[in-house]
């Protein structure tokens, strides 16, 4: 992996030293050693254990369902079941109130059956075994339905509802007629799980009416706000605790079932209940990316300039929410053209309500996008680089703003000179190593900066030591870490003398772990309120019988873990705090979401080589090199993580990854470790990663963009148009497996 | 998890006196007796309600883990040394290079330290409809039908034995090996000891396909003996697969060759992946001996392996993916390729 492509960001940004220097992770050791708890970690006294009855139909109502051998089972403390379950209201589940759950229908609602792997039913006993077993003892009779188990059914059955995050400029179609080059192709994507290592947990118990639960969550305020409209009690009287997960990727952002069904039996039991989704019921009841079927038609005048643009995309939901896949929220802005049109719908299938997976929307998005622009170039007879180089957007067309920064040809240019693309024979299948048949591919990539309201606590305290608090998460990604950072970075106090606490609605308000604006939001409100603290300090050094009792609090400043005066007097934090008798100088600070003056977004491009050997119809991704501009790069060893871990992630999302229906019932069937297919480390190629690092202070402060969900946008594409530089075949639909890409295979014989 | 009963054995003796022979009965899968080697398979389906035996004979203080050289040149191998001893052996990556490879294409390194010899010659087929304990399988519940047919079977189903009954494939990368090597299954039982051809082992399913194997009820493995190696051979394992490990092999060829200048003399050939058990191929080494290696040459022969191949809704590509296998694995035996290219 290099590391030496960091560009000399200059845009007027201070650069302390701890900012962009590549941190270890701070909370590595706890992981490494055990010591980081999880959600299933907690086991408080007198702890119960519930185990889920799932549906084994995808739709229909439960007929009948028979307890008493349940009950006579070991350890068995109680089933609950849609005929016993306590009262619980729905929250109104908005994003902007904070309290957006996905599956807006409660666990046990009722007695209908949406999707196989719901909850039916569900027994909690003293232990985790027999509470499994008991739970096997439980008849479920079902009076089923016909279930559409996919999006061509769904679209048949009863057509599309109108989805989000639509938008249309000038007229795409009478542009279309008539240009000198088009194309109409349309492009598909399955259902992928997100498949964290830890699985949905959690564990809850109640004192005095107080709620406590610890629970795999990307956002811990969210859940608590939701918790309080399904419980109907205030927020006050619940915390809840997600001090480490292990992964989401968008699947722990919500509150699913579970996790209210938890906190409820926990209430009807007194006493604490701890809930693991298993794996298989990780496929069903805890979100999912839905199918797409993506229709891209596109125009271009005789010099391959876009003339028009029409990216309509159609994905599955559930039968109870409507989730949105954006696929053309990255086409509205990418490239310059002035008659564009991007529209999203839904159907409805007998799955569970899907949710955001890593980059939603641009993922599978802009894997038809990008392989479309690459057909666009094959038409127009452009090289696929020159032809992205001539059409990208140079300002937000879509919004009519400039962007804040983009650099997005310097890194097209960057990676395709440090990949060698210029070595690429254009003629499909020429390039040729020994068996194998070598293919160049490329794409850009793309994802909104976006920025959360924060607040946030600092404090710097009388043992010299500095402890921040905020209510987001560590997703795995180094939060902990570049918090620590920023609190370094402003006080000067070193980092192994920071301790950050997250992970905790307790703490003041931070952001929901996703849309990659973790970063940008958090470190702001923990800068501020760092400022704020040592303001604090100063007013206590100036302050009666102050360190620096004589002096304006104006004239200090900042310097080695103290306060230094315009002589030269330098007095320690502990030492001013000592002398006021203070435990410690604490800041607090709010700051807001981003404003509407600029486009903020983050630009890419990944370049990659495929080797196809067709006599054995081996297909693998042998080189991997991605340039990306998110703005500032506060970790580098995290940051170049976050991007190699989703260059891995495109991977399988390029190759391998598809959750697999039975089209006859809708039940997923590949729903393990074994059998869905992600990268093992055998199919990781070789990865450079070049980070631009040009800060983006239109953006914040600190000039981050965030890096979580770039890195996956747009590599599918580039593995599918190298795919089509090897083997002349354009794979439509993802995954591209080697059965798609023989020749010769014979009709099947049977069913 | 079901309560079971559990008692570990420290001689076969007592494991098979402790096992019971009514065990079974019913089709192996509810009530009787199991014996638990490295629980790779056993421990999953258990978990999973798939296995609900009432007892567990663990046989992990038997004293079955050495592989000794036999005077007649086979190799005997305890039931008990696990895939990666059996790998690593010495004897067996100079005499059967293809035993070790197989074992090491298979599963993951904790597997393979887990696993048996004996217990990958009992594994179980990965079928989802056998594995989820919902769906119709006649595998699990005789009778009820069989859901692979007419559902998702793309990577785990056969093209090759399959009946109207079942077409899960045998998973086993190993048994792939011993089955072109040739090998002997040495059981013990409550009647006492007896041998199984290794090719007459695992049986398809035909119209039964909850019978798996040729044991006897309380029967135990107690070794399985390969065949003496063939003098100046070659031989190799091929195992081709969407990711590049820790999947079952959608097609594979174990290849024994020995050769007179580029005269094929003699050829052992045995395909994973696509059959149901593992499936030695006697009318591709029959084309193959006596001629002229080429690559022409494979490829014709490589057909006839699949003269009776039935190709369902997801796996048609079967067919010609386990003819790479074939050819590949015999052009790179033939032609003193790099087989590690592949």
């Amino acid at each position: 992996m290099s590391n030496d492509n960091r560009s000399d960001g200059t845009d007027g940004a201070k650069r302390g030293g701890i900012i962009g220097a590549g941190v270890p992770r701070i909370d590595g050791p706890d992981k490494l050693s055990g010591r980081a708890n999880y959600a299933a970690d907690n086991l408080p006294p007198n702890l119960s254990y519930a185990y889920g009855v799932f549906s084994t139909v995808a739709s229909g109502t439960v007929s009948r369902l028979s307890v008493e051998e349940a009950r006579q089972m070991p350890g068995v403390v109680d089933v609950f079941h849609h005929g016993h379950f306590p009262t619980l209201y729905r929250s109104p589940s908005s994003f902007a109130q904070g309290n957006k759950v996905e599956e807006t229908r409660l666990p046990f609602e009722d007695e209908r059956v949406y999707y196989e792997g719901q909850f039916v039913a569900l027994v909690v006993a003293d232990t985790f075994d027999n509470a499994r077993a008991a739970a096997r003892r439980v008849k479920v009779d079902y009076s089923a339905e016909s279930a559409i188990a996919n999006l061509e059914q769904g679209v048949q059955a009863h057509g599309t509802k109108k989805g989000s995050g639509n938008h249309a400029r000038g007229d795409a179609a009478a542009n279309f007629d008539g240009a000198a080059h088009t194309i109409d192709v349309t492009y598909r994507t399955p259902v992928e799980t997100h498949n964290p290592m830890e699985m949905h947990a959690s564990t809850a118990w109640w004192d005095d009416d107080h709620l406590t639960i610890f629970d795999a969550s990307q956002g811990v305020v969210v859940a608590r706000n939701a918790l309080s409209k399904i419980f109907a009690m205030p927020p006050e009287r619940i915390t809840v605790h997600a001090p480490y997960i292990g992964s989401g990727f968008g699947s722990k952002l919500w509150t699913w079932p579970h996790a209210i069904a938890t906190a409820a039996v926990s209430r009807e039991l007194g006493r604490p209940v701890q809930l693991v989704v298993p794996r298989p019921q990780m496929f069903t009841t805890t979100g999912h990316r839905p199918e797409t079927r993506q229709r891209l038609r596109l125009a271009t005048d005789a010099s391959g300039k876009l003339v028009s643009l029409r990216h309509e995309s159609i994905n599955t939901t559930s039968f109870t929410d409507q989730y949105v896949e954006t696929c053309g929220s990255v086409t509205k802005s990418l490239y310059s053209c002035p008659n564009l049109t991007v529209s999203h719908e839904t159907t409805r299938v007998n799955r569970g309500t899907p949710t955001s997976m890593r980059a939603p929307g641009a993922a599978p998005g802009l894997f038809a996008l990008e392989s479309a622009v690459d057909e666009m170039a094959d038409a127009a007879g452009v090289d696929p680089l020159q032809f992205r180089l001539d059409n990208y957007a140079e300002r937000d067309e879509s919004q009519d703003l400039e962007f804040s920064s983009n650099h997005i040809v310097e890194a097209t240019n960057r990676a395709a000179e440090k990949f060698g693309w210029a070595n690429r024979n254009p003629e499909v299948g020429s390039m040729k190593d020994g068996r194998e048949i070598v293919g160049y591919g490329m794409a850009a990539c793309n994802w909104e900066a976006m920025k959360m309201a924060c607040d946030a606590r600092v404090s710097i305290r009388a043992d010299g030591t500095a402890f921040a608090s905020c209510a987001t998460q560590d997703i795995g990604t180094g939060t902990y870490t570049i918090v620590a950072q920023t609190v370094s970075d402003v006080t000067g106090i070193p980092i192994d003398r920071v301790t950050v606490k997250l992970g905790d609605s307790s703490y003041p308000d931070g952001p929901v772990s996703g849309g990659s604006w973790a970063t940008a939001t958090t470190l702001p409100a923990i800068a501020k309120a760092a400022r704020a603290a040592l303001d604090e300090m100063k007013r206590y050094a100036t302050g009666d019988n102050g360190a620096f009792a004589d002096s304006e609090a104006d004239a200090l400043e900042v310097a080695d873990g103290g306060l230094r005066s315009a002589d030269g007097t330098q007095t320690s934090f502990a030492d001013i705090l000592k002398a006021a008798r203070y435990g410690s100088a604490d800041g607090e600070a709010h700051t807001d979401a981003a404003d509407s003056e600029y486009s903020y977004r983050s630009f890419g491009a990944h370049f990659v080589e495929v080797r196809w050997d067709p006599g054995i119809s081996r297909l693998r991704v042998a080189r991997v090199f991605s340039a990306i501009d998110v703005g500032r790069v506060i970790n580098e060893t995290t940051a170049r993580n976050q991007v190699e871990g989703a260059v891995v992630m495109g991977i399988g999302m390029g190759l391998f990854e598809a959750t697999e229906y039975d089209e006859r019932n809708a039940r997923p069937v590949n729903n393990n470790y074994a059998e869905y297919l992600v990268p093992v480390h055998a199919d990781q190629p070789e990865i450079d990663v070049i980070l631009l690092d040009y800060p983006d202070t239109k953006f914040n402060e600190y000039g981050a963009r965030g890096i979580g969900e770039i890195g996956i946008t747009g590599l599918a594409a580039a593995v599918a148009n190298a795919v089509h530089h090897a083997t002349g075949k354009r794979i439509r639909e993802l995954p591209i497996t080697l059965d798609k890409l023989m020749e010769d295979v014979p009709q099947a014989r049977s069913a | 998890m079901r309560h079971f009963d559990y008692a570990r054995a420290d001689g076969t003796r007592a494991a098979i006196q402790a096992h019971g022979s009514d065990d079974e009965a019913a089709g192996y899968q509810t009530g009787g007796a199991a014996y638990l080697a490295g629980g790779t398979t056993l421990l999953d389906l258990v978990k999973l309600d798939v296995m609900q035996p009432d007892k567990i004979v663990d046989i992990n203080g038997v004293a079955l883990d050495e592989i000794e050289r036999l005077d007649d040149g086979r190799l005997r191998i305890g039931a008990m040394v696990t895939n990666t001893a059996l790998a690593r052996d010495e004897r067996v990556t100079a005499d059967y290079a293809v035993l070790s490879q197989a074992l090491l294409a298979g599963a993951s390194t904790q597997l393979r330290n887990k696993a048996t010899t004996g217990g990958n010659v009992m594994q179980r087929v990965r079928c989802p409809y056998f594995r989820d304990g919902v769906s119709d399988c006649n595998k699990r519940e005789p009778g009820s039908g069989c859901a692979a047919i007419g559902g998702v079977n793309r990577s785990v189903h056969a093209v090759l034995g399959t009946s109207e009954s079942c077409i899960a494939t045998h998973p086993s990368d190993m048994c792939v090996a011993m089955a072109a090597i040739g090998a002997t299954v040495e059981v013990e039982g409550p009647d006492g000891k007896r041998e199984i051809d290794f090719a007459e082992f695992h049986l398809l399913p035909g119209d039964t396909p909850e019978q798996e194997h040729a044991l006897k009820p309380g029967e135990l493995i107690t070794h399985v003996v390969l065949d003496a190696p063939m003098q100046n051979a070659r031989s190799s394992y091929l195992k081709l697969r969407d990711r590049q490990s820790y999947q079952f092999a959608l097609a594979s060829s174990a290849v024994i060759v020995t050769l007179d200048g580029n005269t094929i003399r003699k050829a052992r050939v045995a395909l994973g992946g696509v059959g149901t058990k593992p499936w030695r191929a006697p009318e591709v080494e029959a084309a193959l001996e006596g001629k002229q290696a080429s690559e022409a040459l494979f490829a014709d022969v490589a057909k006839r392996a699949f003269d009776n191949a039935t190709a369902y809704a997801h796996n048609a590509y079967k067919i010609p993916l386990g003819q790479q296998a074939i050819v590949r694995n015999l052009v790179d035996l033939t032609q003193s390729v790099d087989p590690t290219a592949a």
